[in-house]
């Protein structure tokens, strides 16, 4: 199936779709984050969006409030004093909201899984999570490809099921 | 400049009840001064002229584990007795000599004069050893714990014989 | 009649754009006047005393990485130098001098994310990107002989992981060149830029004896006038054969000790640096890296408390060991952990847009502050 832009217009400026796909489409070019880092994986997170590997041509800003946000990029590890702040950050975020959790210090507990009192092992004990990427920290383009997975579940999205 | 006999020396005739003696590690020799009275050769030790430490490098504390060890049901450990330590390193940044202070209290109550007021870099230092290891500083100005949650109540995490609690507001710990 | 006032109170809480990490402040404030700030802590806290006391000496170098994730290289090299200490073991040359090049490499790109991360809360955004820019670089010469960008696992005990690509020397030539002038770019857009010395100038005055009983170091220190650098005061590794100078705050453009001063410090800090890497790529002599690591480490009974200097200030490792394969305790003295405590007595009497010029000048790395 043929995303918006490459169906060819015969009758010019006049494009016949789905409301879904016209929905999903609009969803999925502007992910707007909320700026969140929490540790190291927050220091790739910031090349990323720097003009090397930059974020802003697939459309995501950093915006400084969660009521503002369509996603939480969880960068780094999250201790037991901060999930709690998580969980009402979540809470905060409007419908539809996406998780990206980055690095495996928030997919796991990462390095710190054996001995740490003090570490939530992985995100997900708390929120649900959409798309995981790995690495420690991973690489930006790692995380552009987390990114495009993201994409990829919101263009499969359907009006009438409901998400999680 | 003095060597750190010399400065042991200055301190024994100054304070000759508190500061017991030094041993003689192979990598740095160490003072050892009662707990009650660390506040008092800090004063000295700053203010006097030819000692001047005005800086405080750091202060950690260390569960020396030296009292006797039981086994519980469950096959962890639990330390009855024993002393808890506080190093202090400190150095003087006009005439360029270093000093190690050691004090050693009780495990069951352990209690150390503060020495907040003689330098400020020892408030939180202090307060991140009473986090981890329970160590109560007299006449601090604000002790809480620093580090872990306010409402933490499961013990002192640095311990030798700290146990891991299961649930804490209802985030399950353990991997 | 006067009009009847009351403070408030409000909280700047961990999840905030500019306060470099999570950080809690809470303000107490008199209209827009800042009474009394008083920093939360813990929200980053990975419980790395309690890993190293569970690790093998070796298995401890990654840990130190992420202590302070934007300065790995400098962590690693200040635990290897703390434990050969407590071993008495001597490195070959072309570690030391392998080991001060990265070190270098790392104190230039620390300071430009800290500089860069500065302008973006002072509201400047360009000046971010063009240190970012640089940044890559640099990380390329990382990638090039380690294989990561972020966490090296480089300084072993007793050597190096791996030994310099053939291509290292020529380009990190070619990067230095372009690197001078990047610097006079980097000026012309931050640092005499009329709004930004407005904004930083006679702001934040830290006055040198304030400075020392707080425990404060590193470029903190060196702006309130103190001529104090671990590289020069107490050497370690081989810094003491290279030619640099320590600059020092002078209060150009307000007084002593002032935010800009604490962040030009770091400007001439990263032109310093530059002259290390020059001569020590001059110096470089053969040998086999991997000569000294010893097979099995098991130090004697004692204890030891070694520095560095830190891109942030004093990296202290105190370490005590009861003979055994693994640390007995091992604590680590981070400099943003002592420099962090100074903000309550900095910001009196202060506007609350000035607070966030305060924290950024300070530089603290969250990794550093929590461990």
């Amino acid at each position: 199936m043929k995303s918006l832009l490459d169906q060819e217009f015969s009758d010019s400026n006049i494009v016949i779709t789905k409301t879904e796909d016209l929905l999903n489409w609009a969803r999925l070019s502007s992910v707007w984050q909320l700026g969140f880092g929490l540790a190291c994986c927050a220091i790739e997170m910031m090349a990323t969006s720097a003009s090397h590997y930059d974020f802003d041509r697939f459309g995501v800003i950093p915006r400084a409030t969660p009521r503002q946000a369509d996603a939480i990029i969880i960068s780094g590890t999250v201790t037991l004093k901060m999930a709690t702040r998580i969980k009402r950050l979540y809470e905060q975020m409007p419908d539809p909201k996406y998780i990206i959790s980055m690095g495996s210090c928030s997919n796991s507990g990462g390095p710190y899984w054996e001995h740490g009192y003090h570490v939530l092992k992985g995100i997900d004990r708390v929120i649900p999570v959409d798309v995981y990427v790995p690495g420690c920290p991973p690489r930006p383009e790692a995380l552009l490809e987390g990114l495009l997975k993201l994409q990829e579940k919101i263009r499969n999205e359907s009006l009438v099921k409901k998400t999680a | 400049m003095k060597t750190r006999e010399e400065i042991f020396n200055v301190l024994k005739q100054e304070f000759p009840e508190d500061v017991f003696e030094i041993l003689n590690q192979p990598m740095e020799p160490i003072i050892m001064v009662d707990p009650k009275a660390i506040h008092k050769v800090s004063f000295y030790l700053r203010d006097t002229e030819g000692l001047k430490f005005d800086s405080l490098m750091v202060l950690s504390g260390v569960d020396d584990a030296n009292g006797e060890k039981t086994t519980d049901a469950d096959g962890s450990q639990t330390i009855n007795g024993g002393t808890l330590s506080v190093y202090y390193h400190l150095e003087s940044l006009e005439l360029g000599h270093k000093v190690t202070l050691k004090v050693s209290t009780p495990r069951d109550n352990p209690e150390v004069e503060s020495v907040e007021s003689v330098w400020r870099c020892a408030d939180w230092h202090e307060r991140e050893a009473y986090d981890m290891f329970g160590i109560k500083f007299l006449h601090h100005p604000d002790l809480r714990r620093i580090l872990m949650p306010y409402d933490w109540d499961a013990g002192y995490p640095l311990r030798k014989d700290y146990k891991n609690p299961e649930f804490y507001q209802g985030m399950k710990i353990p991997y | 009649m006067a009009l009847k006032t009351e403070e408030m109170v409000l909280n700047m809480g961990p999840q905030h754009p500019s306060t470099h990490g999570v950080l809690r402040l809470e303000v107490e404030l008199d209209g827009e006047l800042v009474v009394n700030v008083k920093p939360h802590i813990g929200y980053l806290h990975r419980c790395f005393e309690k890993h190293a006391e569970a690790m093998n000496y070796n298995q401890v170098v990654p840990y130190t990485d992420r202590l302070d994730y934007l300065a790995s290289m400098y962590n690693s090299f200040g635990y290897a130098v703390a434990v050969e200490r407590l071993l008495g073991i001597q490195v070959p040359e072309r570690v030391d001098y392998i080991r001060v090049i990265m070190g270098e490499l790392q104190r230039i790109a620390s300071h430009l994310v800290a500089v860069g991360t500065y302008g973006v809360d002072i509201g400047a955004f360009t000046p971010f990107l063009y240190g970012f820019r640089d940044r890559e670089k640099i990380l390329t010469l990382f990638e090039m002989t380690c294989g990561a960008r972020l966490l090296y696992n480089y300084n072993w005990v007793g050597g190096l992981s791996h030994d310099l690509h053939p291509d290292f020397v020529p380009m990190t030539r070619e990067f230095l060149k372009y690197f001078k002038g990047s610097l006079v770019e980097f000026n012309n857009l931050l640092s005499f830029n009329k709004i930004f010395i407005e904004r930083t100038a006679n702001v934040g005055v830290l006055p040198l004896d304030t400075a020392v009983n707080y425990g404060i170091t590193g470029p903190n220190l060196r702006a309130s006038g103190m001529k104090w650098d671990l590289r020069k005061n107490d050497p370690y590794s081989v810094y003491d054969r290279f030619d640099f100078e320590i600059p020092v705050g002078r209060g150009e453009k307000g007084t002593t000790g002032d935010c800009w001063d604490r962040y030009y410090v770091r400007i001439r800090e990263m032109e310093e640096s530059v002259k290390i890497i020059e001569q020590a790529l001059d110096q470089l002599p053969d040998g086999d890296i991997q000569s000294a690591i010893p097979k099995r480490i098991k130090p004697p009974v004692g204890s030891v408390y070694a520095r560095v200097e830190n891109p942030k200030g004093e990296l202290g490792y105190f370490i005590v060991s009861d003979g055994s394969a693994n640390p007995f305790r091992l604590k680590v003295r981070g400099p943003s952990f002592v420099n962090l405590a100074v903000l309550g007595e900095l910001c009196k009497g202060h506007l609350v847009a000035d607070i966030i010029a305060i924290l950024g000048s300070i530089d603290i790395v969250l990794g550093e502050v929590d461990r």
